[in-house]
């Protein structure tokens, strides 16, 4: 038996095809170059690739040193948000590439100099990203454990090892490894057992978890809105800030309820109780709706025509909660919490959740 | 949440806020030229209302000590290792104006709260006067020595740039990572004997009294009440 879910194996070997081009202002010779194809990996990080880019460009480019970036439609993109979750954050309408005829890419510009510092975090190539990778290890341990002992105490060859087969995309070796850190709270306290971790009990190592496991789920959540007028997920327009997206960095608590299953709907309500009704009867009856209507997708099953939401005693309308995406995928939402976060959660321990929100117009708001 | 003996050392985000107000009012009564801090609100930013007002302390352009002191002494640089001296205090405008030979340091320091890890964290920005932002280098030389010492030997887990999580924008954090273990201790003795409220306002008092001297902010001893005098002295 292989380490790690089927699930899991697949979120491993999600891909982005990439389509690369060199910025215009960076091309010294003629004709320009060709674009570069990659396939990049869903949970790896852009600057990862810049050693297969540059060889690739390096004869065009003017001279002076190299400080590398990439932009999508002028957005300079987050060198530390993974590659997959900028692909489902920013290209949410007509840009899959599914949805296109010809052949389906992700096309993304790359600079080497003129790097936007009053923007962008620094990134010095590989061990800016791995410091991130770790740093988001620690945080996402403490959430989980109490504490970060466990990842502050690893040995130099282990955490080597540990991005190493990250960085390779080995998935059996980087679970083995991290199983040592003692971060499957979410599979031990599954409700619905029906995943068995193998972890490595080492009799050495001193064991920080246990009494101080918190209950708590490591989060992300990027959220873009919309405008009340704009319906279809296909006209929604392209971001040109990221002023326009919200980030929360926020644990979720997954509350044990006698019986009942903490779904993800739960853990949206937690985390965006305003796109939810106040009322806890209203709660209930929407989750009942919810169950009811599993087949449906989420747009029908929060859709305007809802009596509940035309009886609102409150001013404004609502906000709606138009779409949910975790590596790529849009779950239903009355599916167990616990299993999204043993399933689909990326490398440092934290899921990674892309939402995008329909919000009243407010003839105020200033872009 | 209630202080207990087995108190974690956190801070819940209504605690944080109640601590946050009882920290800028002392601060402006005991330490009036200094820059004030205030609250600054956020906002929900998709126009929804949300239950729970959410903010950060800012402190904006606190002076860098060392500039003030390299003037005073010529710049010299083995004085990198001595206090501050006393008379810092008793800078004002009308100084600093005057002295244009040699560009001051200015940094906005802000206290956010940490959701991952249930307590304050410092992040910091600096420039120059003319609003320019300084470069690592620069910065480097403007913390005290034991801040530049740690620096070196443990980069990466200490002091990096990453975003501000309110404003979108690259700031130096100060890693929050063992902060719970350290107010624990330091609140141990007096979380049998003193009220919770009292605990509670006094959080990010003692919080800045020691994370703002790894940037060089000094909390004067006037702003804590006269029965933790004696705690701070015997400590040190």
């Amino acid at each position: 038996m292989g380490v790690g879910t089927e699930a899991q194996k697949y979120v491993w070997e999600g891909a982005i095809p990439l389509q690369i081009h060199l910025h215009e202002s960076e091309i010294t010779t003629l004709p320009s170059p060709p674009p570069a194809l990659i396939l990049a990996p869903r949970i790896g990080y852009l600057p990862l690739l810049v050693p297969l880019i540059k060889p690739y460009f390096s004869s065009t480019l003017p001279p002076g040193s190299d400080t590398v970036w990439f932009d999508y439609k002028g957005l300079p993109l987050k060198w530390y948000i993974p590659t997959g979750v900028l692909f489902d954050l920013l290209c949410i309408g007509p840009e899959r590439p599914w949805n296109l005829t010809s052949d389906p890419v992700w096309i993304l510009q790359v600079h080497f100099r003129g790097y936007p510092g009053d923007l962008l975090s620094p990134c010095e190539g590989e061990e800016s990203v791995k410091w991130s990778f770790i740093n988001s290890l620690k945080e996402a341990a403490y959430i989980i454990n109490g504490n970060c002992k466990n990842v502050m105490n690893m040995s130099q060859p282990d955490q080597l090892e540990l991005w190493r087969s990250f960085s390779n995309g080995n998935m059996e070796g980087n679970l083995r490894i991290s199983s040592k850190l003692k971060l499957g709270a979410v599979g031990e306290e599954s409700a619905t057992k029906v995943i068995s971790h193998h972890h490595q009990q080492s009799s050495s190592e001193t064991d920080f978890a246990g009494p101080g496991r918190t209950g708590r789920i490591p989060v992300r959540l990027y959220i873009r809105s919309i405008e009340e007028d704009v319906d279809d997920l296909e006209d929604v327009p392209h971001i040109d800030s990221w002023d326009r997206i919200s980030y929360l960095n926020r644990p979720v608590e997954m509350h044990k309820d006698e019986g009942k299953i903490f779904t993800l709907s739960d853990a949206i309500k937690t985390l965006l109780p305003e796109c939810f009704e106040d009322e806890p009867s209203i709660d209930e009856e929407m989750s009942r709706i919810e169950l009811e209507d599993g087949a449906k997708s989420p747009e029908s099953t929060l859709s305007n025509k809802d009596p509940e939401n035309l009886g609102s005693a409150r001013g404004t309308e609502p906000s709606e909660i138009k779409l949910i995406r975790i590596q790529g995928i849009e779950p239903k939402w009355d599916i167990p919490f616990s299993w999204v976060v043993s399933n689909l959660m990326n490398p440092e321990y934290y899921l990674h959740i892309c939402v995008c929100i329909r919000v009243a117009q407010d003839p105020d708001k200033i872009w | 949440m209630g202080f207990s003996s087995n108190w974690d050392g956190t801070l819940s985000p209504n605690d944080f806020n109640i601590s946050a107000r009882a920290l800028c009012e002392k601060w402006k009564v005991t330490y009036p030229v200094f820059p004030p801090w205030a609250w600054v609100p956020c906002p929900r930013p998709f126009g929804v209302t949300s239950r729970q007002v959410e903010g950060y302390l800012s402190l904006e352009g606190f002076c860098c000590p060392k500039s003030i002191e390299g003037e005073i002494d010529n710049g010299s640089s083995s004085k990198e290792e001595a206090t501050c001296p006393t008379e810092e205090e008793a800078v004002d405008d009308a100084t600093l104006v005057q002295r244009n030979d040699r560009e001051l340091h200015l940094y906005d320091l802000h206290i956010v709260r940490s959701s991952s890890y249930r307590v304050p964290a410092l992040y910091f920005r600096g420039y120059n006067c003319d609003g320019q932002p300084l470069a690592l280098d620069d910065i480097k030389k403007d913390l005290p020595y034991h801040s530049s010492k740690i620096l070196k030997d443990s980069r990466w887990t200490f002091m990096t740039q990453e975003e501000h999580p309110y404003l979108n924008r690259p700031w130096y954090a100060l890693h929050p990572c063992g902060t719970s273990d350290w107010m624990k201790l330091l609140f141990d003795n007096e979380a049998s004997v003193t009220e919770n409220e009292e605990i509670v306002q006094q959080y990010l008092l003692s919080w800045l009294s020691v994370v703002g001297q790894v940037v060089g902010l000094r909390t004067p001893l006037e702003v804590f009440s006269k029965k933790h005098n004696a705690m701070f002295c015997s400590s040190v």
